[in-house]
């Protein structure tokens, strides 16, 4: 991976501070592995690890039922797995927020994530979640802060992709 | 094993709401919904129409939310073997104001009475223990039920609680099926205004 941690992945988690989100659910990924540890060692923000991504699509609706904020991260491939689940945000106009790390496109060597990252965007738009995608550092902060804005301002659903472009390709 | 099971599901679900001043409840999709609406519509239950296999991550979510008020997931075990790595992530967060109650008839009720896991063996007790829960129980009279639900707080994590219930198919209870009104009327119960 990366020697150098990108500045974007410290911009995500400002973007969380800035907007009070309290939960933050996640199936690991390297992609976001800085922002993991942000998390874990703040003491405002709550991290859940979970065993499927579903699980965390179900969390951050039982948060907001608490009036909390909660954003989800994942990798591509586990987009797949929170399909049926999406239609508890969908059917209850729950807000959602996932930030999902991308891969199996920009320099992949291991061709078993290809197959879902072809199926990511349309696996979320057609449940009804809008998908916005990064490609450069300097669309991170700005695309999270305004998704988080919508999400919570008025319950709408949000897919950020951040390229694998932007995250770096996977030394094997 | 061997013991007799007694304990009805609409009954059980009673003992478990009634006098529940501000407890939050959500429960699993089918006959657990039914049950709690049954006893009683209430604008802290959440009721699931769908989602198989989300209840006990929506209580996770929502006992960590309001680390103060009880939570109780009321699911069957159906719904709660699909979403059964959930007890290991509640596990790892170890809320103290989150129960599980599983009402556990061995079947699937909704789809043609199918026998499900818990029929061949599966102890959803045991797999919460082996998660970690420090509190679990298979409960097979009113009595240890009552008590389970009026046990106070403890600071030792969740608790689940394996209700076992007889395999009567009471008639449906249909709660209502917008889930929006659910959700809208849930918070304002906690004083979250609507969007």
């Amino acid at each position: 991976m990366n020697a150098v941690t990108p500045s974007w992945e410290d911009d995500i988690f400002d973007a969380f501070k800035s907007a009070g989100v309290s939960q933050v659910p996640y199936v690991p990924d390297a992609g976001h592995a800085h922002l993991i540890r942000r998390v874990h060692a703040d003491p405002d923000l709550t991290p859940l690890v979970l065993t499927t991504e579903e699980e965390g699509v179900a969390s951050c609706c039982g948060a907001w039922l608490g009036g909390k904020k909660s954003v989800l991260l994942m990798q591509s491939s586990g987009v797949g797995n929170c399909v049926n689940m999406l239609s508890l945000v969908t059917n209850c106009n729950f807000p959602f927020l996932t930030i999902v790390s991308m891969r199996g496109e920009y320099g992949e060597f291991n061709s078993w994530q290809v197959p879902m990252a072809r199926a990511t965007q349309t696996s979320f738009e057609m449940m009804g979640v809008e998908v916005m995608r990064c490609n450069s550092p300097d669309e991170v902060g700005p695309t999270v802060d305004a998704a988080l804005y919508s999400v919570f301002a008025s319950e709408q659903k949000i897919a950020i992709l951040l390229s694998q472009r932007l995250i770096g390709r996977k030394v094997w | 094993m061997g013991k007799t099971v007694t304990i009805e599901r609409r009954k059980a679900v009673e003992h478990l709401v009634r006098d529940r001043g501000d407890m939050l409840v959500v429960c699993g999709l089918g006959s657990s919904t039914y049950d709690v609406f049954a006893a009683g519509d209430h604008d802290a239950n959440f009721y699931l129409w769908g989602a198989m296999g989300g209840a006990v991550m929506i209580g996770l979510g929502l006992a960590i939310a309001e680390p103060d008020k009880q939570v109780m997931v009321i699911t069957g075990d159906g719904e709660a073997l699909m979403g059964v790595g959930a007890l290991a992530s509640v596990a790892a967060q170890k809320p103290d104001n989150l129960s599980i109650v599983v009402l556990d008839n061995g079947h699937f009720g909704e789809t043609g009475m199918q026998q499900s896991h818990t029929s061949y063996g599966v102890d959803l007790a045991d797999i919460a223990s082996g998660c970690g829960f420090t509190n679990t129980q298979t409960i097979y009279d009113y009595d240890t039920l009552d008590a389970f639900r009026n046990m106070p707080n403890e600071p030792s994590g969740p608790r689940l609680a394996v209700v076992k219930i007889t395999t009567d198919n009471p008639p449906r209870a249909l709660p209502h099926v917008d889930g929006i009104y659910v959700k809208t009327r849930f918070r304002q119960f906690l004083g979250h205004a609507p969007c």
